[in-house]
């Protein structure tokens, strides 16, 4: 609690050019309020103390109304709500707007999942960006409702099916040195719109990079298919596009995953009731069961497991890169 | 209730004993059921209304628990992640659709204001029936959706999860819908009795404020509520024959919908509120002993509030993708709104100025609004600011925020006005000291579980999470700890009143020295409410009522000085 108190009791840390001036916002309206709350509160308790019921006491005659004061506390709030209005607006209008020439990463959510695709042709499922630099987020859901928050920076903005929301920040902090994740003191990025059963889960991390080492590190990024075998790539990509949100690799079974788990199946029969028909099938599960799980999962279920995978056409996962994850899954006993 | 003589009990029709009441006239299923005396209907809202409110209650317990560690408290076969999300889903439906929006109109209203106009019953009786019959059906179908396959849309039914998910979402927006129509039903009733059935000599300026904040609400109630209606026939056509309004693969647009809801919900909150603050003008101007401070300005500013509610649904969505210029224009209108309040919250605390103020109860509760609503009220200046609500929306601030105005505001002042009209309701009295004592503990344990909410809102808490991350896990205790504090709170506080069915000494027709007209029939109030048209004074002057040691209670005194332009006998 009292490392909590450290820094500021209400803000997690400001690492954006906005952070500050929408705190400055906030602690403005925060010692209005308290003034405010502790004149009406105040003036309660004395009233309470002067004139409680006793004997002895009855209540004297003052006026009704008094349209000086009245007109006097509806003016004088009037005035600073609208001084709030102004200075909310003007630094809202300052947020929505990119600046030119920001670098910009494509945000793409999904159920439960999100991947940050660069404009080097590399993907992410953590966030990670360069420090000083005005980066463009464009925003896109595949299915339903999600929402983009990341906390130290003060930004959110929904992503929308079948529409481009966008937003942007700067940010002023590294979160550490090196392509190495655990030398960086990541920040959070949640998803803040209801999105269905694993919505609380669906939160990952933010890499701030100085920018020398973020090219280095976008470089290594997009050529995991190059730089790996294809069954370490598998893997990278297993847990990069969220299969592992859904499918365990351990022979965990338990409600936490809503996918069978992967592991000991290959070459394995199972049951799947193919979409539209009542009586189940028996399948092998090789390469191209494997590819149809991926590109139509809806398809066929298997018994005992509901609809709900993520649809992964090929924007999502390139034919590559369901080649490299079947080489893990073969892996996996 | 212990009046109860064998002679009142056979009779089948109301009969001309003396001393039978309203609840003793007659008796039987049938006579309570089907019933068109609007004290009766408003005793059985009363009823459901609190059994909506502790299911509504046991499901927000089990929520806090739950997030007494970041993993979850209660193990999967318990409570999964979609578990979680139908108990936040359920808490937020039955609260709002079940119990706050009928809440006070419901049962006060319907029981308080044809007294107010020292009338026999509503405008239309037989409708005040229909309504509670589909609040009662209404209930109904979300019971079914609970006990079925469950909501897990968040009450708000957001598209297009709610177009693909497998729960009950057509079971409870049929019910939401059917309370719909209870509620326009209410408000009908009231804007037609407010009109045409209020007695000679009661001018629309001497109307109680509670009559003025009921209009207000009906107001809403019949022009914000079809829009909900049809929303929710758009959604379950969505479901069932795809129709494409909505839904985005199908050519529709899911932030249409949002617009439809809001449109409707965000009038709501004031349907939820304005009833309150009649109860607050109420409580503050009697057990001050003195007139409402500024009435005018009070009457004013619920019907100004009514209709601004209707220009800010758009502040719900600032970070939906709507247009820049469209979130501006919601953002300015949003402050113009807060202003009526703020004046109504000054007006209530003048109003003890040179006062006698007796500490009974029902003020303790009042007391409370004013300190719990004081902050609901100035937190939602942060979140109408655009640049500080980017950061703050969809945070447990928010979540903080709200049950502050609805739970800080309109169930305190609920509770409050209950223990105001129980002596009135009931003919009995209940024990002060144990009213008091369980007001204090609400008021701690309401404290205790919406204050680090703010603060875990504002560090960043996402609200709708069955789970969450390690730094938060401090306020959620604390906020954990609270509610049980508060469930505790609540359940004492039913429990005194209770009792005093059972045990009450007897009520006096006017225990609190009040000016308004139901005071002046007899605690319970015959079934027939006033056997001689009762005569009109001001509802806020309280000169000519003298305290009677004999009957605890207040009487006219015959000495009192002639009040100026009143025709006083």
């Amino acid at each position: 609690m009292l490392s909590l108190l450290a820094d500021s009791m209400f803000f997690p840390p400001e690492r954006s050019t906005v952070a500050g001036t929408v705190d400055g916002l906030f602690d403005f309206i925060y010692y209005l309020s308290l003034f405010f709350f502790v004149l009406i509160v105040g003036a309660m308790v004395y009233f309470v103390m002067k004139y409680y019921q006793r004997p002895g006491h009855t209540e004297q005659p003052s006026p009704s109304h008094n349209e000086t004061l009245e007109i006097t506390w509806s003016v004088i709030p009037s005035i600073l709500v609208g001084v709030i209005f102004f200075f909310g607006f003007t630094e809202y209008l300052n947020m929505r707007e990119p600046p030119e020439n920001a670098y910009e990463i494509q945000v793409i959510a999904s159920k439960w999942n999100w991947v940050f695709k660069y404009p080097n042709g590399a993907e992410s499922s953590d966030l990670h960006i360069p420090v000083n630099r005005d980066v463009k987020f464009l925003l896109q859901s595949q299915d339903v409702l999600h929402s983009f928050y990341i906390p130290a920076f003060r930004i959110k903005m929904d992503c929308v099916p079948a529409r481009y929301t966008s937003t942007w920040t700067r940010a002023t902090e590294t979160t550490g040195s090196g392509l190495d994740e655990s030398s960086h003191k990541p920040l959070r990025l949640f998803c803040a719109e209801y999105c269905g059963q694993q919505h609380s889960i669906m939160h990952r991390k933010v890499f701030v990079h100085d920018t020398a080492e973020f090219d280095q590190w976008a470089e290594k990024a997009a050529n995991i298919l190059e730089n790996n075998p294809p069954e370490v790539a598998g893997e990278i990509l297993f847990k990069r596009k969220g299969c592992a949100q859904c499918h365990s690799v351990d022979g965990d079974n338990s409600a936490k995953y809503p996918g069978p788990p992967l592991n000991g199946q290959w070459g394995t029969e199972r049951q799947v009731i193919p979409r539209g028909s009542s009586s189940p099938k028996t399948v092998t599960m090789d390469e191209n069961y494997v590819r149809q799980s991926i590109r139509q999962p809806n398809s066929e279920i298997v018994v005992g497991r509901k609809p709900g995978m993520t649809v992964f056409t090929p924007q999502l996962l390139k034919d590559e890169e369901i080649t490299a994850i079947i080489a893990y899954l073969k892996t996996l006993k | 209730m212990s009046t109860i003589t064998p002679e009142t009990q056979t009779a089948t029709g109301h009969n001309d004993d003396p001393s039978s009441n309203y609840l003793t006239c007659t008796s039987g299923f049938m006579s309570w059921a089907f019933t068109l005396d609007h004290k009766r209907i408003g005793v059985m809202y009363l009823v459901g209304i609190f059994a909506a409110f502790f299911l509504g209650g046991v499901l927000a317990l089990m929520l806090r628990m739950h997030l007494l560690v970041p993993g979850g408290l209660f193990p999967d076969w318990m409570v999964s992640l979609d578990g979680y999300n139908q108990l936040f889903t359920l808490h937020g439906a039955v609260m709002t659709f079940l119990f706050i929006i009928p809440s006070i109109p419901g049962s006060l209203g319907n029981f308080v204001l044809p007294l107010m106009v020292g009338a026999k019953d509503v405008a239309f009786p037989r409708m005040n029936l229909a309504s509670f019959h589909l609040w009662v059906f209404g209930a109904i179908f979300f019971l079914i959706a609970l006990v079925t396959t469950g909501l897990d849309t968040g009450w708000t039914f957001y598209t297009p999860y709610s177009i693909e998910t497998q729960t009950n979402v057509i079971a409870a927006t049929i019910g939401a819908f059917i309370l719909g129509f209870s509620s326009i039903f209410t408000g009908l009733n009231f804007i037609v009795t407010v009109n045409t059935m209020r007695p000679p000599g009661m001018t629309w300026f001497k109307m109680p404020l509670f009559m003025w904040a009921i209009y207000a609400t009906a107001i809403i109630q019949i022009l914000a509520t079809p829009v909900l209606g049809i929303t929710l026939l758009l959604l379950m056509g969505e479901r069932l024959l795809g129709i494409g309004i909505f839904d985005p693969s199908m050519g529709g647009d899911p932030v249409l919908f949002q617009h439809f809801f809001w449109f409707y919900s965000h009038p709501a909150v004031y349907i939820m509120i304005l009833p309150a603050m009649g109860i607050m003008s109420e409580l503050m101007s009697v057990y001050s002993r003195k007139p409402i401070f500024g009435y005018t300005f009070i009457a004013y500013s619920s019907i100004a509030i009514a209709l601004l509610g209707f220009l800010v649904w758009g502040h719900h969505m600032f970070v939906s993708g709507q247009s820049p210029m469209a979130a501006v224009i919601f953002s300015g209108l949003t402050f113009s709104v807060s202003i009526p309040s703020a004046i109504k919250v000054f007006n209530w605390t003048a109003t003890m100025y040179k006062g006698s103020i007796n500490l009974a109860t029902p003020m303790c509760y009042a007391l409370s609004f004013i300190f719990l609503f004081s902050i609901g009220g100035l937190t939602g200046l942060f979140l109408g600011a655009l640049a500080t609500d980017i950061h703050l929306h969809d945070t447990y601030f928010v979540v903080a925020h709200f049950h502050y105005v609805m739970m800080g505001g309109t169930v305190i002042a609920f509770v409050g006005g209950l223990y105001h009209w129980w002596p009135k309701m009931f003919g009995v009295m209940y024990n002060e000291f144990f009213g008091r004592l369980f007001c204090a503990v609400v008021f701690f344990g309401f404290n205790l579980t919406f204050l680090p909410q703010f603060v875990m809102g504002s560090r960043g808490m996402p609200r709708r999470y069955a789970t969450y991350v390690e730094e938060y896990q401090i306020f959620h205790v604390l906020s954990t700890i609270g509610a049980l504090t508060l469930g505790i709170g609540m359940v004492g506080a039913m429990a005194v009143l209770v009792v005093s069915l059972f045990k009450g000494r007897k009520a006096p027709a006017n225990p609190w020295g009040a000016a308004t007209l139901e005071w002046t029939c007899t605690s319970p109030p015959p079934y027939y409410n006033f056997e001689h048209a009762p005569h009109v004074d001001s509802p806020y002057d309280y000169s000519d009522l003298k305290y009677d040691a004999q009957i605890g209670g207040y009487v006219k005194d015959p000495n009192a000085p002639k009040k100026s332009g009143s025709d006083h006998h």
